[in-house]
């Protein structure tokens, strides 16, 4: 399962073997590439930089590091190997041959999830185009580079799939994916989240812990897939979306390991103080926490969706790990608790599973997004410090589902609109706030130095020195 | 190596669940199912995993590329890998005792040393196999179940009496056993009691510095360098369990002992040969061994001896007297010290780069091979030395560098 260097489009699916695809791909990639200039990484195309790329899908193949200027990344089609024996494991069809093709009836359903998947990836490298002007390190800008070259080739694997499967409504779609841009109001990014704005580097890590997370989860859900070309896209997909994960996971870590430090250093548990001392406080760290949180569950959708419910049952997209669940894999009759408030409190009801699937996959994310904050709290606990970071109720702060238009506090209370006003500035980040955190944005472009709010890694990529040369300026 | 041969000591791969991300992907990629997870840790079944290193290119992390020494009747199981906040700290034989060799990954395992050598081969610093013209290496004679009894008949301290720095030359007889080894190569010691946890405690292992023929020649015996270990890497008080056993022996005394060890870090067997020797502290052990062996062949061998020795100052240095009588002609010794009083500090990188021209003209011949024992941190500092060296003189390093790996002139033992 070689990657096909030699081929304009680097792939490993024959792409010279099916001429018309291959014209299509080749007439999109120019436009790709001007989208890329206009709205990748401002200002620094011409940098030599030290990424990673893969040479083929398995595993001693995937990870080759080498200086490369951006713009020459072989962005390409790569597919995770076949299993000729896979079947459909879920839903109405389980136990049939995986479709190598789209289903007819299934068509638009596929396609919109392709599209909404789609979507996402270009719009993270809009949203934090002008975080590589304040990095804090060449580390950090060349984890920032890595997870934008990545986000583009998830682009490619996703308008592969609409070019080779959906015609010329997939043609439409690939192109409009470059047309609309994250925050523009006339032509924005599908989903809300990736409207926002990425302002500073602590919401860049929360972002890639929290709303790439998000990522893994619809990845996973869609590896499961009856569609076998989607299936074997988001597997490999995955592997670089760890990545990811972890740069948020560890950008979050070192920075609350630096205030930590400060804070032993210091003796003080004073924000002002810490302020002071140029690094950022606990409870403000806490506070973008609970902003990234809340907005990224809205991610999956509202809690009953008879969407979900016929993607699920038509074998489209399953749940986390849903060939590791010891159940039916069909979930007729089965039922599930939903949050929503009744009689003025929050309550839980039990609905039909297949219509709280978007539920299930949240209460699954959630799960997987409390372990690393539990090792964040690891690192402060380390320290001595008596602060906690907590996961806010799934309630607090929800736009989307039975719970918009309520207020909950992050320990679950539901409150009135004058309480909610009264303590949102000690839940969610303030103007100040985020104005502090951007006073702290300034570039450290020399090998080997940190910005003074971070702590420097513990390992270096590919077990390089951590004063390697990982970006050269030129 | 004879597969039938159990490998006593193994190289047990472990996650470290505080870098750890938890982000499956490893689990995903394993081909033998070897890795699994509960909501806290991701760990490796040792039993299962065949060292096929598939999982460490993908790790983002750095988290997945941990590997303990232990006895192979001891290897952590899952359970307790799950409750691990930290891993354990590395067993003796990587940190408390310097001067070690590490064993070879099982190489009982599916996917065996060639995979290993061959995954590695990109990203080690050094060659993965042995030098042409090596004596083939007998290894795993005797193992944690069936270990060899030797021997005491020498340990004195090899640093001077006033120093803090406590280092011994201990002297094993295995009598009428038979116990062949090599230059390069590594035994391992079992201490005796148990620890903590109640557990024998696991094989320690080091690097001989005593030649292929005896440290006494044409005597059944081996020599090893032991410093006594009172701090951990920190400066932390800890008592090294097996190195304070070893430097409180006895003439008379009786030792469990398992292996040989050790398949790479060999010396070419012919007389042209030079050796460049680069080490520190204890890593001097096999730098002894080879020197010695080449002393004992001199009236045959032709070749070069180069030694860069570095210490913190002249008295902590192991075997001073008698290396300071070696002859000049024999050998080009050149010393590093980083905490002689009124001196400014060097490291054996400082001094490779001023004998640059000497280092490259050794370089630039195909009999040249290199060796390089002594802490980890020393491993970036030589090869930046070489690449110096070599750019200095117009050589390609990188070149140069992919050479002496593939041709097994370039090896590296460090802890």
């Amino acid at each position: 399962m070689s990657i096909d260097y030699a081929q304009k489009i680097p792939n490993n699916v024959n792409l010279s073997e099916d001429r018309a695809l291959q014209r299509a791909l080749e007439h999109w990639q120019p436009n790709y590439i001007e989208w890329w200039r206009e709205m990748g990484p401002d200002g620094s195309q011409d940098f030599d930089v030290y990424l990673r790329t893969a040479v083929s899908v398995d595993p001693s193949g995937w990870a080759h590091f080498d200086y490369l200027k951006m713009p020459d990344y072989r962005w390409g089609i790569f597919l995770a190997a076949p299993d000729p024996a896979r079947q459909v494991n879920f839903g109405e069809h389980k136990g049939e041959a995986a479709w190598q093709d789209v289903p007819g009836e299934h068509r638009a359903n596929l396609r919109r999830i392709i599209v909404t998947q789609g979507d996402t990836e270009p719009a993270s490298v809009e949203q934090q185009r002008h975080l590589g002007l304040t990095a804090p390190s060449q580390y950090d800008l060349r984890n920032l580079f890595q997870v934008n070259v990545e986000e583009g080739r998830h682009l490619w694997a996703m308008v592969y799939l609409l070019h080779r499967y959906f015609g010329r409504d997939g043609r439409e779609e690939a192109e409009a994916l470059l047309q609309r841009r994250s925050g523009d109001t006339d032509h924005p990014r599908i989903l809300g989240a990736f409207n926002e704005r990425t302002p500073d580097w602590l919401a860049f890590f929360m972002f890639t812990y929290f709303t790439d997370r998000d990522g893994k989860f619809q990845l996973c859900a869609l590896a499961e897939s009856g569609f076998d070309p989607l299936a074997r896209t988001t597997k490999f997909m995955l592997t670089e979306e760890a990545h990811h994960m972890f740069v948020g996971e560890s950008g979050v870590a070192r920075v609350i390991q630096r205030t930590c430090e400060a804070m032993r250093e210091h003796k003080s548990e004073d924000p002002a103080t810490l302020r002071a001392l140029g690094v950022i406080d606990l409870p403000t760290i806490q506070r973008y926490l609970n902003f990234h949180y809340s907005v990224t569950i809205d991610l999956f959708g509202a809690d009953q969706s008879s969407n979900a419910a016929i993607f699920y049952g038509a074998g489209l997209k399953g749940r986390f790990e849903e060939t590791k669940r010891a159940d039916d894999h069909v979930l007729k009759g089965m039922t599930y608790p939903i949050l929503e408030v009744a009689g003025g409190k929050l309550t839980e009801r039990a609905v039909p599973m297949l219509n709280a699937l978007n539920e299930v996959l949240r209460d699954d994310y959630i799960k997987d997004s409390m372990g690393g904050v539990a090792r964040w709290n690891k690192v402060i606990e380390k320290h001595g410090v008596a602060f906690r970071l907590q996961v806010p109720h799934k309630a607090f702060n929800r736009r989307i589902g039975t719970l918009a238009g309520h207020h909950v506090t992050p320990d679950g209370q539901l409150v009135d609109e004058a309480t909610w006003q009264a303590g949102v500035r000690q839940w969610l980040p303030t103007d100040e706030d985020r104005a502090y955190v951007a006073s702290l944005m300034g570039r450290v472009t020399e090998r080997a130095r940190y910005a003074n709010w971070i702590a420097p890694p513990v390992v270096g990529i590919n077990r390089q020195p951590l004063d390697f040369e990982y970006i050269r300026f030129n | 190596m004879d597969a039938s041969v159990t490998t006593a000591v193994v190289k047990q791969h472990l996650i470290d669940p505080e870098i750890c991300i938890r982000c499956n992907t490893c689990e995903e990629t394993c081909p033998v199912h070897a890795i699994t997870h509960d909501s806290r840790n991701y760990v490796v079944r040792a039993d299962v995993c065949g060292s096929c290193l598939a999982c460490i290119a993908p790790c983002p992390t750095g988290a997945i590329d941990n590997w303990r020494v232990v006895a192979a009747a001891q290897t952590y199981p899952i359970d307790e890998q799950l409750l691990w906040d930290v891993l354990p700290p590395a067993p003796a034989s990587i940190t408390e005792d310097p001067g070690v060799a590490v064993a070879p990954p099982a190489a009982n395992a599916g996917g065996g040393l060639a995979a290993v050598a061959q995954a590695f081969s990109d990203s080690a610093p050094g060659a993965t196999i042995p030098p042409a013209g090596a004596a083939h290496p007998q290894v795993n004679l005797y193992t944690h179940r069936e270990p060899v009894t030797a021997t005491v008949v020498g340990n004195i301290r090899v640093t001077d009496g006033d120093v803090e720095s406590d280092t011994h030359h201990i002297v094993l007889d295995f009598g009428a056993k038979p116990f062949p080894v090599l230059e390069g190569q590594s035994i391992g010691v079992l201490p005796p009691g148990v620890d903590a946890a109640g557990r024998t405690h696991v094989a320690r292992q080091y690097s001989l510095s005593s030649p292929r023929d005896g440290e006494r020649r044409g005597y059944n015996n081996i020599a090893l360098t032991v410093k006594r270990v009172t701090a951990d890497h920190a400066g932390a008080p800890v008592r090294g369990v097996c190195s304070n056993y070893l430097c409180d022996l006895a003439k008379g005394d009786i030792v469990q002992v398992i292996g040989p060890f050790g398949n790479t870090f060999l010396m070419p067997d012919h007389p042209r040969a030079n050796l460049l020797m680069i080490c520190t502290g204890t890593g001097s052990a096999p730098m002894r061994a080879m020197t010695e062996r080449r002393r004992r062949l001199r009236a045959d061998a032709d070749g070069k001896l180069m030694l860069f020795f570095g210490a913190r100052t002249a008295r902590e240095l192991p075997y001073f007297g008698p290396l300071m009588n070696l002859p000049r002609d024999f050998i080009d010794i050149n010393l590093a010290f980083s905490r002689t009083p009124d001196t400014p500090k060097r490291y054996v990188q400082d001094l490779m780069r001023e004998r640059g021209d000497d280092v490259a003209a050794l370089l630039e011949s195909p009999d040249t091979h290199v060796y390089v024992c002594g802490l980890k941190s020393m491993e970036q500092g030589v090869l930046d030395a070489l690449r110096a060296v070599c750019e200095q003189h117009g050589a390609d390093w990188n070149a140069r560098w992919r050479e002496l790996k593939s041709e097994g002139r370039l090896h590296f033992e460090t802890y």
